[in-house]
């Protein structure tokens, strides 16, 4: 008999086309992602969750390729905690982050996968860094994936030096809802990760109870 | 996978571009930025205005390929002239539209350009119409176009009110622009403004060094 054609989706590349976003406060860090894992024009998964911890207070947000920031982040994972076995205290996020990029930059021809790293550490307090195509640098936020071009203008128009923690929350849910209003490859619930000295603190914000705009 | 309009098939010729207009209580605000550049590489004019005059009430923004939006426009004003002196009354805000999207239609397959037309007329006050590059019209109370429009898509969504004064539109529109051009390489210099209303046109032209500035600057 004449084989049925398959779906289109089960040949497309599976990427995250997603739009992460992570920003420091005094004493912490707050991480935002939306949900949707597109393949093609399907969407696969409409509730992943992409803030991937990679130690007890230091966490990823994932972009790109589904598989290659996956991978990269459980291979970091698994660094990491040999690396703190070795020093016998918890790690630095500068060390997670330099993990990541280290493998980013070796691979960079192979992996198409940009993840943002933070975290609170002992040391230097809550910190962001971005590791887009293997460089490694430091920045107060950092927005990333296909659906971060549309906010650009509102989070630098928006974002000040000193916000408090619930500033910040608000920041990054605004930030993700624009986003995810904008991309068609960014979508579903949006996901935040709240670390500090004290705390790491999960929350799902759902589709309905998303801040909206003029237009809707 | 988001598209760029920067298109490597449009990238010799396009203007590399932010268009903004929207609708406030009373009128609308027309703008651009005033950057042309040659593949990303080379600015060829700091200067351009991209708002052009098609009625005395009636301005339009191109985007896309340059020489393909002169060439509409240019057309639409000598048929908006010709159109106005048979009405004897001037021309709606619609009607310029709707030329603008009868070539860009009836053309689509030779031309890449787009447009925002705003403008004000006694039956509808007011308006602001997109004709996109296959020729859909629509109309908006806010909408932007060209390459750095992408990045400011967020702002605007999240700043844009209905009826807004004067003023809170102008600003408004001055900082979507400037948040635009500090992101996209190819816009960039001036902001040109155009303020309608039932009075008339008004020209505003902010310099670089008198653009607001935000925290990362």
């Amino acid at each position: 008999m004449l084989g049925e054609a398959e779906p289109q989706w089960v040949s497309e590349e599976v990427k995250t086309g997603t739009t992460i976003i992570a920003i420091e406060f005094d004493g912490g860090v707050v991480l935002g992602s939306d949900s949707r894992v597109s393949a093609g024009a399907s969407v696969v998964n409409r509730v992943m969750n992409k803030l991937s911890p990679l130690h007890d207070k230091i966490y990823c947000a994932l972009s790109g390729s589904a598989a290659d920031a996956q991978t990269i982040a459980e291979m970091v994972n698994y660094q990491l905690d040999v690396h703190s076995i070795e020093i016998d205290e918890d790690p630095q996020v500068r060390s997670a982050a330099t993990l990541v990029k280290n493998i980013s930059y070796k691979y960079k021809e192979e992996l198409s996968a940009h993840l943002i790293v933070a975290g609170w550490d002992r040391r230097e307090g809550g910190q962001v860094f971005a590791t887009l195509s293997g460089l490694l640098t430091r920045q107060p936020f950092a927005i990333g994936g296909s659906g971060s071009s549309y906010v650009y203008g509102f989070v630098d128009a928006e974002y000040r030096r000193g916000m408090t923690k619930e500033e910040c929350q608000k920041f990054v849910v605004n930030t993700l809802a624009l986003a995810m209003n904008r991309d068609g490859s960014s979508g579903g619930v949006a996901y935040m990760v709240t670390i500090d000295e004290h705390s790491t603190e999960e929350k799902v914000v759902l589709g309905n109870d998303l801040p909206t705009f003029f237009d809707q | 996978m988001e598209k760029h309009f920067t298109d490597s098939r449009v990238k010799g010729v396009s203007t590399g571009t932010t268009i903004l207009a929207a609708v406030f209580d009373g009128g609308v605000v027309i703008g651009s930025d005033s950057r042309a550049s040659m593949g990303g590489e080379f600015v060829s004019s700091k200067t351009i205005n991209k708002v052009i005059q098609v009625h005395d009430r009636i301005f339009c923004c191109m985007a896309g390929s340059l020489a393909d939006a002169q060439a509409v426009t240019k057309t639409a004003k000598f048929q908006l002239s010709f159109h106005s002196v048979q009405m004897e009354n001037p021309p709606l805000v619609i009607a310029a539209a709707s030329v603008l999207k009868e070539l860009c239609y009836n053309n689509k397959d030779e031309l890449q350009a787009g447009f925002i037309t705003a403008g004000w007329d006694k039956k509808k006050g007011p308006q602001v119409y997109v004709v996109s590059l296959g020729g859909m019209l629509i109309s908006q109370p806010v909408t932007i176009g060209g390459s750095g429009s992408t990045y400011i898509y967020g702002y605007v969504d999240a700043k844009y009110k209905v009826n807004m004064t004067r003023e809170e539109c102008l600003q408004f529109a001055t900082n979507a622009l400037a948040l635009a051009m500090g992101r996209d390489n190819v816009s960039g210099g001036v902001v040109n403004l155009v303020v309608i209303t039932e009075a008339g046109a008004e020209h505003i032209v902010i310099p670089g060094d008198k653009l607001p500035t935000f925290s990362d600057e």
